[in-house]
């Protein structure tokens, strides 16, 4: 396992903001809805603001003061709006914060794709060899057995589902990689963001056939 | 060793005292727009937070305008800071982060404008906790200066470089497993320290 992602890394990354921008909002959908991953976290937070403290400081410019006075002059100058709700939040909190951008009028209404048990719907976010996606499974229903040629970082929206590592409730972060093989199914109508570097690779007896048509 | 006693929040640190200062600078900017106090604080964290982004690969011009562009935001929003969810430098050090992200994303969703969320913190399982969080970064200032030099060393890069674990491992000469249990180390130490046992 010592080569593999974990958690903490997700959490040091966000915190330093060097994770690709689908890592990221992964762990900003986490932070979102777990209490406990929000726990954790508060060390990284808290790290970055001690690291810069101790940090050789690099001086500003001679004008820098002058510059920003003329630059607080204009902020002063406009004034500032109370921020209005978004369409989102006026029509579905059920969405988590950082991903409205995404679903700006609530899950139901993005144009969902049917792949047999599960329908998906791919975020469209522009981080080379990344793949981000919603995915709903029906209570019962399950994804073919796969595991992972990388790694498969998968945060619960809503309901919950089962594997081989356990029970995933809302919150929850999941990570699985090739050391894992599962065949998810959800306990009860389940909402998941999922975030792949690499192809699944289906390893039950007809998947393994399916691998080289589906490119899931 | 740096204990977790009862009257540790009592002492009065050199850290303590200047965060109690730079607290109170920015409750001057908040509710007085002092300017004199802003000032304060752009010359203690301006050149701390150009340092951050020139090490994070920025240049020089970029880093001084997107340092600009923190302060300007720390002007408008200090109203918003809450000294019981984060010290000062931790809010300063998220804004400087989100900025850059921004500033790289240029088409995108502002994270700038959401970093709120981050500060939310839980409601409090017992009444002392929110006192208990406020310290958290003066407790991890000292607890960081305890630890050995490499693994101060290490920590930094992986906050203040953009680079794959695989090219850290490489120009440290180390094997990417190592650097991953030296990391892993340091922060055990750090939750062991801030008394933070769950691992």
């Amino acid at each position: 396992m010592s080569d593999g992602l974990t958690l903490d890394e997700l959490l040091l990354g966000h915190a330093a903001g060097t994770l690709p921008e689908a890592l990221d909002l992964v762990v900003r959908t986490h932070l979102a809805l777990s209490p406990e991953g929000r726990r954790r976290y508060a060390i990284y937070r808290a790290l970055g603001g001690a690291l810069l403290e101790t940090i050789e400081p690099v001086p500003l410019r001679a004008d820098a003061w002058e510059r920003l006075e003329r630059a607080l002059d204009r902020a002063d100058d406009r004034r500032v709006e109370a921020p209005r709700a978004t369409a989102a939040e006026r029509r579905d909190i059920r969405v988590p914060e950082p991903l409205r951008p995404y679903a700006p009028e609530g899950f139901e209404r993005l144009p969902w794709r049917n792949l047999g048990p599960a329908m998906e719907f791919e975020l469209p976010i522009a981080t080379p060899g990344y793949r981000a996606r919603l995915i709903r499974l029906k209570g019962g229903k399950g994804i073919p057995r796969h595991t992972h040629r990388g790694h498969e970082i998968t945060v619960v929206i809503e309901g919950s589902f089962r594997d081989v590592q356990g029970v995933h409730r809302r919150g929850d972060l999941v990570i699985a990689d090739a050391t894992v093989d599962h065949s998810p199914v959800a306990d009860e109508d389940c909402l998941c963001l999922a975030v792949t570097d690499a192809p699944l690779k289906l390893t039950g007896p007809f998947g393994r056939l399916l691998n080289p048509i589906l490119r899931i | 060793m740096t204990g977790r006693m009862a009257g540790e929040r009592g002492e009065s640190s050199e850290e303590e005292a200047g965060e109690r200062a730079r607290i109170r600078d920015l409750a001057l900017v908040a509710s007085a727009r002092d300017r004199e106090a802003f000032r304060r604080l752009f010359d203690y964290y301006g050149p701390r937070v150009k340092a951050y982004l020139r090490r994070l690969g920025v240049d020089d011009e970029a880093a001084e305008d997107l340092t600009q562009e923190v302060f300007v935001s720390i002007w408008r929003r200090a109203a918003q800071f809450d000294a019981t969810k984060a010290s000062v430098s931790t809010w300063i050090f998220t804004i400087a982060r989100n900025k850059r992200i921004d500033a790289l994303r240029r088409d995108r969703p502002a994270t700038a404008e959401t970093e709120e969320l981050e500060f939310e913190v839980d409601p409090a399982p017992r009444s002392d906790a929110v006192a208990e969080l406020n310290q958290m970064s003066v407790r991890v200032m000292r607890a960081v200066e305890t630890l050995p030099e490499e693994q101060k060393k290490l920590l930094k890069i992986f906050y203040f470089e953009e680079k794959p674990h695989s090219a850290i491992a490489a120009e440290l000469g180390l094997p990417l497993g190592t650097v991953k249990s030296r990391l892993r180390l340091a922060l055990a130490k750090l939750r062991a320290m801030l008394g933070e046992d769950r691992e």
